[in-house]
């Protein structure tokens, strides 16, 4: 085969950490590709009902949530779909920034013998909570049909509802996986904030029932917005305003950007520390 | 910083271009806790109290090499000379502290083979994984998987679960997939082995067939016979330092002697 000889690997490079990572990744999609892979196949391969679980957990969820719920919240039209579609963007975003973590200290094994570019264990995570978001789609649009709630061609919006919370899933998904490098404590830590966060996300309660003097506290919460964009096209059938995308792309724009610039800086650093 | 050692001889270094790897006054420290710090809060506490007392230690030190193109370069000491640690900076594995590391080309290291390796996916799942996990794309596992499955040569289990493996089986076929390209640089930790007493000979064949292209190997060892045989130049690491280099009968000579 022909040698690489054009790779130089040179500590002097005044390039950018942040783009010497983004190329790194670039190079290593295949391995994102088949970590994915891995994780997917691995996951429910001695289940009886396989993948099937990633979308009866949910359900499961949801059926738990409207029995214990939906006398208090009986107001909210088609609360089922209501907070199926808050749990599925949620649980993407839960889950994906945990196992960005995880996988990040079970790769910590490898970083010690071979060079890997450290964000593919995050970018892989993203790629896993991708397919299972999509896996899930199906029984949400499934009880939107059940209980007659309409489905209309506003669902096309859903991509870029998905891009938003992917982007920002992804560089919260950074910012802890390096944070937990040198604390380990903080995977942890985030469990609990976890609890607190998806108490203050309306995902299980709507809106309304917010008190009048605490809704403008509930815009800093960046999750508000990104499920509401994603709950609109499907649950209310409606496609958001230019105002709301856009705040939508910034969240996650920063989100990213902040996260990506702060894991390249340190990366270098984890092989001294996991 | 470090301070270069009066011991350290003249370093008369190939400085061609055609070098594949250079070292400039590299130096690695390790930061080590005087108390270890496990969790956030601690950490917090201290360096509110600024507490936070660390020991330093430089397993590198002011080390400068220059390798060639298909040289095959041993480096030799006792435990804790900083010999892995070298391994690990040239591999692109750790960053060093100070100084400079330029590596041309590829770099394979075969070390912990199979690291990766999945028990529950099958081999030929896992050889995909490995395989990217080494930097090398799915067009190029294509390219090589037919080599790889002959050379590993574990029969019809290619398409089951690797936890049915034998160890002997798993460590073919870790082999097989590191050593499926043509690095340009080649890293060996000790000389391994592998399998059976035919198996060993395959690997060594397959070694020696590197040697003769262009790949510089790179070997690392405690016992100078290793380093003799398999090696032209050679650098002796002392604390973290290199306290000789040259021809390798040279430098294994001086280190059998100092170390008797």
């Amino acid at each position: 085969m022909a040698t690489q000889n054009s790779l130089i690997y040179d500590t002097a490079s005044s390039r950018p950490r942040a783009l010497v990572a983004l190329a790194d990744i670039l190079r290593s999609r295949d391995l994102v590709l088949q970590l994915v892979r891995r994780d997917i196949l691995t996951r429910y391969k001695r289940s009886v009902l396989g993948l099937a679980w990633t979308m009866l957990n949910p359900l499961g969820m949801m059926l738990i949530f409207t029995a214990v719920f939906s006398q208090l919240f009986g107001g909210t039209p088609a609360y089922p779909a209501y907070v199926l579609s808050g749990l599925v963007a949620w649980n993407f975003f839960a889950q994906t920034t945990t196992i960005s973590m995880t996988q990040l200290v079970w790769g910590s094994a490898l970083l010690h013998r071979i060079f890997v570019p450290k964000a593919v264990f995050a970018v892989s995570s993203i790629g896993t909570g991708l397919v299972n978001l999509g896996l899930s789609l199906v029984p949400l649009f499934g009880i939107m049909l059940l209980i007659g709630a309409p489905l209309r061609a506003t669902v096309l919006f859903l991509p870029v509802a998905i891009l938003f919370l992917a982007m920002f899933t992804l560089g919260v998904g950074l910012l802890l996986s390096m944070l937990a490098v040198f604390f380990p404590d903080v995977s942890e830590m985030y469990q609990i904030v976890l609890l607190a966060w998806f108490y203050l996300t309306p995902v299980i309660y709507p809106v309304d029932i917010v008190p009048e003097a605490f809704r403008q506290l509930l815009l800093l919460n960046p999750m508000y917005h990104l499920i509401t964009l994603f709950r609109m096209p499907i649950y209310e059938a409606v496609l958001p305003s230019v105002e709301q995308i856009a705040i939508g792309a910034a969240i996650a724009s920063v989100a990213l950007l902040g996260g990506w610039v702060a894991f390249s800086k340190k990366a270098d650093e984890f092989a001294y520390y996991v | 910083m470090p301070t270069t050692s009066e011991r350290r001889p003249e370093l008369v270094l190939n400085e061609s271009p055609s070098d594949s790897i250079r070292l400039d006054g590299v130096g690695v420290r390790y930061r080590v806790p005087e108390q270890r710090i496990g969790t956030f809060k601690e950490y917090v506490i201290r360096l509110v109290q600024r507490r936070i007392l660390t020991r330093e230690f430089w397993a590198l030190q002011a080390v400068s090499l220059s390798i060639g193109r298909g040289e095959a370069f041993g480096i030799i000491g006792k435990n804790g000379a900083g010999k892995s640690t070298l391994l690990k900076v040239v591999s692109r594995v750790l960053r060093p502290t100070t100084g400079r590391v330029r590596v041309r080309g590829s770099v394979a290291p075969l070390l912990e083979l199979g690291a990766g390796f999945h028990p529950e996916l099958s081999g030929r799942e896992n050889v995909y994984l490995n395989g990217t996990l080494l930097g090398h794309s799915r067009a190029e596992v294509d390219g090589q998987f037919e080599w790889i499955e002959s050379f590993a040569d574990i029969g019809g289990f290619m398409d089951v679960p690797l936890r049915t493996y034998s160890s002997g089986m798993v460590a073919r076929l870790g082999f097989a997939v590191a050593t499926a390209w043509e690095p340009d640089v080649l890293i060996l930790d000790e000389i391994f082995s592998v399998g059976d007493e035919a198996f060993q000979k395959k690997c060594k064949a397959r070694m020696d067939s590197f040697r003769q292209g262009h790949t510089t190997l790179l070997l690392v060892s405690h016992a100078a016979e290793t380093v003799r045989s398999m090696c032209t130049r050679a650098a002796w690491l002392e604390g973290g330092q290199v306290r000789a280099v040259g021809p390798a009968d040279e430098v294994t000579r001086q280190y059998s002697e100092a170390v008797a």
